[in-house]
């Protein structure tokens, strides 16, 4: 998938991965696409239930080889 | 649409119960919220410029989980504080979890608003020039006049 921006959130846990996923967000516009690495667990959901109340789309959620890679399109 | 609001009262010092409110205040503001936190009691040592004060007891905490069963009468040794103190820091970083001043920066980041409360400040005779700067002081009438209209509020 192609994304405007990426963000290593590798090593991070809760809630630090949802915080800076929020504050990379801020610097694009909208209908980019950002691309979060995480190897939480619980981003799972926690990005899930962000992308859900604060209305960016959540487009995919794939896990790789104990990573999770999301990309989020800005709304 | 008007923001949601979330206010939380931090009533603890110990560097467990530190966590809670600025893991929750941060998140909230990240989701959108106008958040407050009113500091009050012990609470009011996280707004410290120096956070590194901030420690855990195993003592009359039997809930903490310990590398080795511990008698009550080894938790009370000179020491043991600062050495379960040292053993979580070394924890929370291992396992990717901010520091207390990291989350505290955060906040202060996403315009979270934090509130003194005037009363245990002057009760404790604290030096307020030994606070962080961005704290308004102030009573529990005017964390009344948020909390009233808030969609979340805790007491922590």
């Amino acid at each position: 998938m192609n994304f405007d921006k990426e963000l290593n959130a590798r090593g991070l846990s809760c809630p630090l991965p949802i915080v800076k996923t929020k504050k990379a967000l801020a610097d694009m516009t909208s209908n980019q696409v950002l691309k979060v690495i995480s190897t939480d667990t619980g981003s799972v959901k926690d990005m899930a239930a962000f992308a859900e109340q604060t209305g960016n789309p959540l487009l995919s959620t794939v896990e790789e080889n104990g990573e999770f890679i999301f990309y989020m399109k800005k709304k | 649409m008007a923001n949601k609001k979330m206010a939380i009262i931090a009533t603890k010092g110990t560097l467990d119960m530190a966590y809670p409110p600025f893991i929750l205040a941060s998140t909230a503001a990240a989701l959108g919220y106008d958040v407050q936190v009113f500091f009050t009691f012990y609470g009011l040592q996280l707004l410290r410029k120096d956070l590194s004060n901030v420690m855990i007891s195993p003592l009359a905490n039997p809930a903490m989980p310990m590398p080795i069963p511990m008698p009550v009468m080894v938790q009370m040794l000179p020491g043991m504080e600062s050495m379960a103190t040292m053993m979580m820091k070394q924890k929370l970083k291992k396992h990717g979890v901010a520091s207390l001043t990291e989350l505290r920066d955060l906040c202060l980041e996403a315009d979270v608003k934090f509130i003194a409360c005037q009363m245990t400040v002057d009760l404790f005779e604290f030096d307020k020039s030994e606070f962080i700067d961005n704290v308004e002081y102030g009573g529990a009438a005017t964390f009344m006049g948020f909390a009233g209209d808030t969609d979340i509020c805790l007491f922590v």
